[in-house]
């Protein structure tokens, strides 16, 4: 049960992309069609899911003060090295990303070239960093991140998939040519984030 | 100054800013603007990192691997970020204590890896500093500007400085709220691309 609101809270209260504001850049930039929005939403959703959990395990066993001890050197336990955090995460996220990217290409190469530089990036994406960043911060067990990883992952697939369902019916409406295509996405996403506020604070 | 130095330097200004038109780095963009002074610190910070990993990035093109690039292009940049965060602690303790958390999310940046592997990855190392410092620059000015307005209007000061003297201080401006929650950073960024794109229609897109 515990679980399950941990999932709710990750995909609505704290959605990723519209309460924290992270992964925006390619939220922004891919959202222009809801086949390939669909396309990048599984990808990080998948890429949450692998290292979330791994690098949570990571700071426990590795990097937290005394995390070492299991090692049985003597002085193991006075060794902190959470300070190597960011790089650490970094460096787990950027080989899973690699790994996507090199399994799309060889399954879906249409998929691949819509994504274009957006796919290298979700190694930038600060939803992923951040999601692993906040796991670590609230301690949680790995079974809570790894919920934690899908949940921010599907929140964050939702979210672009509904930007780029209502941008695609943005053809239809007259919007002045200076603000067509990133301009008027920006005013969008700044009113759907001011709605989703309306899940702020609530307690499960 | 030939052409092609020129376009180098100017483009990333106006015409392909990295925020309003290329769309990298808008997360530290919504993020650090609720005040200038944020905003000049990360400015400052991120010309620091994005110069020196395009150029070695750039000297090390030849080396790396197609299959690990991604890897390797992190790891230098989050060892940058990681020796601006601590020059940052140590001269400038105050600002650091605040920022230190976007700071590190430079590494995240999505301009600095973007930048990496569309520029730095194919040219020479002198073209790729320049490519560097002038997308920070438009990176920059985006960040300055916003933060201009959402300091201005949010609180009434500019820089810490009162300009417009607030209802809750004695005043006579009754600050707007909105503009010190994030969704209010989308509204200004979506405005500037409106007037840049209205001043150089070259800009729009189709559909």
């Amino acid at each position: 049960m515990e679980l399950v609101n941990l999932a709710l809270k990750s995909i609505f209260v704290e959605n990723m992309a519209l309460a924290f504001f992270l992964g925006m850049c390619s939220f922004l930039a891919v959202s222009k069609k809801v086949e390939t929005a669909m396309g990048l939403g599984l990808a990080v959703i998948f890429v949450l899911t692998i290292t979330c959990p791994i690098n949570n395990a990571v700071y426990i066993y590795l990097l937290k003060p005394g995390a070492m001890t299991w090692l049985g050197v003597e002085g193991a336990d006075a060794v902190d090295l959470a300070f190597l955090g960011a790089i650490a995460y970094i460096g787990t996220i950027a080989a899973a990303v690699q790994i996507v990217e090199m399994t799309i290409d060889k399954y879906s190469p249409k998929l691949y070239s819509a994504l274009g530089v957006f796919l290298p990036l979700i190694a930038v994406n600060c939803a992923i960093l951040g999601a692993s960043a906040f796991a670590v911060q609230r301690e949680y067990t790995l079974a809570q991140s790894t919920v934690y990883g899908i949940g921010s992952g599907i929140g964050w697939w939702m979210a672009i998939v509904a930007l780029a369902a209502i941008r695609e019916r943005l053809k239809y409406s007259n919007v002045p040519p200076a603000l067509r295509g990133l301009g008027i996405t920006f005013i969008i996403t700044g009113l759907m984030a001011l709605g989703f506020q309306i899940f702020g604070g609530i307690q499960l | 100054m030939n052409k092609a130095t020129k376009k180098i330097l100017v483009d990333p200004l106006h015409v392909q800013n990295p925020i309003t038109l290329q769309v990298l780095g808008i997360c530290s963009a919504l993020a650090v603007t609720t005040k200038v002074e944020t905003a000049l610190v990360m400015s400052a910070a991120l010309t620091f990192v994005l110069v020196l990993s395009n150029v070695s990035i750039s000297l090390l093109r030849n080396k790396i691997p197609g299959s690990v690039r991604i890897i390797a292009q992190l790891s230098i940049i989050a060892s940058l970020v990681v020796v601006a965060d601590q020059l940052l602690q140590a001269f400038l303790f105050d600002v650091a204590k605040e920022i230190s958390v976007f700071v590190t999310l430079i590494i995240t940046n999505c301009i600095v890896m973007g930048r990496a592997e569309a520029f730095a990855m194919q040219n020479p190392p002198g073209k790729s500093a320049l490519d560097g410092l002038s997308n920070s620059l438009g990176y920059s000015w985006v960040l300055i500007a916003v933060g201009l307005f959402r300091e201005l209007l949010g609180s009434g000061k500019i820089l810490g400085y009162t300009v417009l003297e607030s209802s809750t201080e004695g005043g006579w401006y009754v600050s707007n709220g909105l503009m010190v929650l994030s969704p209010s950073a989308f509204f200004l960024i979506g405005l500037i691309i409106w007037v840049q794109r209205a001043l150089s229609p070259e800009m729009n897109e189709e559909s």
